[in-house]
């Protein structure tokens, strides 16, 4: 097992592409080409045992792609990913990935969709349980479902309830409890409160900051929200069209966004301190991701783009600690 | 007199189990030109207190008590022809998703266009010619060449472009807007609560900013409402409520949102959830929940009562401060 500090998850040099093109005889009737989106396109990161490193970015940017990757919901259309310093993409079977899936579980964002309605609360936890032969009796599954959901604020006799007898929060502490029953050690969880109240994401992200301090966990956090990814990481990357433009730790990310696009970024954040920070204006939308545009993908937005910029894709190079992908940055004039 | 005035509003659903009091005496008013803001969480009421405004209240649901009058004149209880005229021409309205307000058959510039006409007496020429002016208004890069495109060739933002341009088509004097922002992209979101703000200042139009984001709130409002279990609980100028809120509720609300810079290791939590309608405690529906509640706050329902600063509050803390409105 890593040390804390030590890389749980590398990836390497990931990528996962969709055919998007329409069925073939339209594509030969219509004469139209093949289509591929290019949802991630080449990323590498690694997170560090114990510690929540987060990917933020717009709807499309391939967040969800990079979670799902991960846990083996996709195949990679190129690239690594190591747990614990194993190739999981060199393991072909899921027999041989199986000890590895179960170290690592998700949370995903709808609480509505992602648990099973005709279940009871007490199988819906209780099934990675079963599903990984963690306990041998049954006497001692009810026992752990029991601690599990008090550990998530529930209580042992919701076991009883199916999930529509909760709200939204609770049925994503549920969710949390099925995840932990595994006793994962890595938790990717995808915009785990972007579909919660303000009041019931704070409960949320609490217990998710508990269980991580008491059980050791480490984080992949993904989320829209600046504001909560400034209070739940250590390190963010910040992804626009399927590529990492920035990786640093959160500090700094914050207090000194160096990418164009993480300014850009940052300037939406609604001011609720009220200080009166001007905002920037904030120009375009994100391009369509089936046609990037050529060089560094965000140059029609940029404010700071060259010719450069426009024929060559940047480098995801180190400067001052933070990793940075910007010709900009490179060539000292930002 | 203020440009809306609703007084003592109450909403009703009927259902097989018993009637559902939705809303339930609330009050406000909005000022000619200004941007009431409407916070709470799901389930509080806020659109169901905006529907009733424009009169598009679904059936089982039903205003059964209280006044909303648009200057000066009685508007809950007119004939659907005459509501019909008056959301066109003095309310425009703005919904999550800019696809209910847009009919996907036809061109944006031909609904930018009836619109147009349907509420003045302009030629089709001219009414085409104020639908492009419109559409360069709310920021559609050559609207000349985009006017007779269709909705889906647009992207979410631009789509709810076209749908502001349809809302400030015939200059209403209020916007009704529920969560414009919420089903767009962050960078997206900004630059659409701009647009609205800024156009509605330059005509003039007052806007009812219906969201669950205080963080919109507080870049776009003058004054803000907070709303609980169909009441409000607190309302005043923005700054007092998100600097110095008085009511339990809010003081929690607003201390569970992170904010950028403010390095917390716990955000403030309310423990429990907002009560569904079917049990609504009785006294003050935030008791069970509150870290300040008396014995009087379970008996008696408190009515928003001054509270020594800008705000008004639904809270029995501030009732030496002032008289309780009763109404
Ligand atoms: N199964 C699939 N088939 C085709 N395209 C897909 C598939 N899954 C994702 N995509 C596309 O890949 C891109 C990245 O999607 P992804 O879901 O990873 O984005 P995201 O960053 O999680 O966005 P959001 O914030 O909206 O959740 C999008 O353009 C999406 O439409
Ligand atoms: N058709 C309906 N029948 C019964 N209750 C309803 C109906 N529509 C809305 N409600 C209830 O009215 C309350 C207020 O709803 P709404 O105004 O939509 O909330 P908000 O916009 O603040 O999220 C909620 O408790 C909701 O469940
Ligand atoms: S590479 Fe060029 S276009 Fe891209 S972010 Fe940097 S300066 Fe802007
Ligand atoms: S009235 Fe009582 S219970 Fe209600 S918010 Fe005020 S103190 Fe709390
Ligand atoms: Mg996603
Ligand atoms: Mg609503």
């Amino acid at each position: 097992m890593a040390e804390a500090g030590q890389p749980i998850v590398e990836v390497v040099g990931l990528a996962r592409y969709f055919d998007v093109s329409k069925p073939w005889l339209a594509r030969v009737l219509q004469g139209q080409p093949r289509l591929t989106l290019k949802a991630v396109d080449g990323i590498d990161f690694a997170i560090r045992r114990g510690e929540t490193f987060s990917l933020v970015g717009e709807s499309g940017c391939g967040k969800s792609t990079v979670a799902r990757l991960i846990v083996g919901l996709h195949r990679p259309t190129r690239g690594h990913i190591r747990f614990d310093g194993v190739d999981l993409t060199a393991l072909g079977t899921r027999a041989a990935q199986a000890p590895f899936r179960r170290r690592m579980q998700m949370i995903f964002q709808d609480p509505f969709a992602s648990l099973n309605p005709r279940w009871r609360v007490r199988d819906i936890v209780a099934e990675p349980l079963r599903a990984f032969a963690l306990v041998a009796t049954g006497e001692t599954v009810a026992g752990r479902v029991a601690e599990l959901l008090t550990q998530v604020g529930l209580s042992a006799n919701d076991g009883e309830k199916y999930p529509h007898e909760f709200s939204g929060g609770q049925r994503q502490r549920i969710s949390i409890a099925r995840a932990l029953s595994g006793n994962p050690e890595f938790l990717v969880c995808d915009e785990p409160t972007s579909a919660l109240d303000v009041s019931v994401q704070a409960q949320i992200l609490n217990l998710m900051k508990d269980l991580q301090r008491r059980l050791g966990l480490t984080y992949l956090f993904i989320s829209h929200n600046l504001a909560v990814i400034d209070h739940v990481s250590d390190r963010v990357g910040v992804m626009y069209l399927g590529r990492l433009c920035e990786v640093a730790d959160a500090q700094s990310l914050f207090r000194r966004p160096r990418h164009p696009y993480t300014r850009l970024l940052l300037d939406t954040i609604p001011d609720l301190a009220m200080t009166g920070r001007a905002r920037g204006p904030v120009a375009g939308e994100v391009p369509s991701p089936i046609a990037p545009p050529p060089g560094c993908a965000f140059h029609p937005r940029c404010p700071h783009a060259g010719e450069r910029c426009r024929l060559e894709a940047p480098a995801l190079l180190e400067h001052d600690g933070a990793l940075i992908a910007c010709h900009g940055v490179e060539e000292g004039r930002l | 007199m203020a440009l809306l005035e609703v007084e003592h509003l109450r909403v009703e659903f009927e259902t097989r189990r018993g009637n559902l009091i939705a809303i339930d005496d609330v009050s406000l008013a909005i000022e000619e030109g200004e941007v009431l803001g409407v916070v709470g969480e799901s389930g509080a009421g806020k659109s169901i207190t905006g529907m009733a405004i424009i009169g598009l209240l679904e059936p089982p649901g039903r205003v059964t008590g209280g006044e909303i009058r648009l200057a000066g004149r009685r508007i809950d209880n007119l004939a659907y022809d005459s509501m019909r005229r008056i959301r066109g021409k003095e309310i425009g309205a703005i919904f999550q998703d800019p696809l209910t307000s847009l009919n996907p058959l036809y061109g944006v510039g031909r609904q930018l266009a009836e619109t147009i006409m349907a509420h003045t007496d302009a030629s089709p020429t001219a009414a085409r010619a104020r639908a492009i002016q419109l559409l360069g208004e709310v920021g559609i890069p050559a609207p000349e060449r985009r006017i007779d495109a269709y909705p889906h060739e647009f992207s979410g933002g631009m789509r709810q472009r076209v749908v502001i341009a349809l809302a400030l088509a015939v200059n209403p004097r209020l916007i009704i807007a529920d969560e414009p922002t919420t089903a767009l992209d962050v960078s997206i979101q900004a630059q659409i609560i701009q647009l609205l703000k800024g156009l509605c200042r330059e005509h003039g139009t007052a806007i009812m900013l219906i969201t669950h984001d205080m963080g919109v709130i507080a870049e776009t409002a003058d004054r803000v409402a907070v709303m609980y279990a169909g009441r409000i609980a607190e309302v005043g100028p923005v700054r007092d409520v998100v600097k110095s809120a008085k009511h339990p509720y809010t003081k929690g609300l607003m201390g569970s949102i992170p904010i950028m810079g403010r390095e917390v290791e716990r955000l403030s939590q309310i423990d429990g959830s907002m009560p569904r309608l079917n049990a609504i405690p009785t006294g003050c529906a935030f008791n069970p929940r509150c870290p300040d509640g008396m014995a009087r706050c379970g008996v008696e329902r408190p009515d928003l009562m001054a509270t020594g600063g800008p705000n008004r509050a639904a809270c029995w803390l501030y009732a030496p401060l002032g008289v309780a409105v009763h109404g």
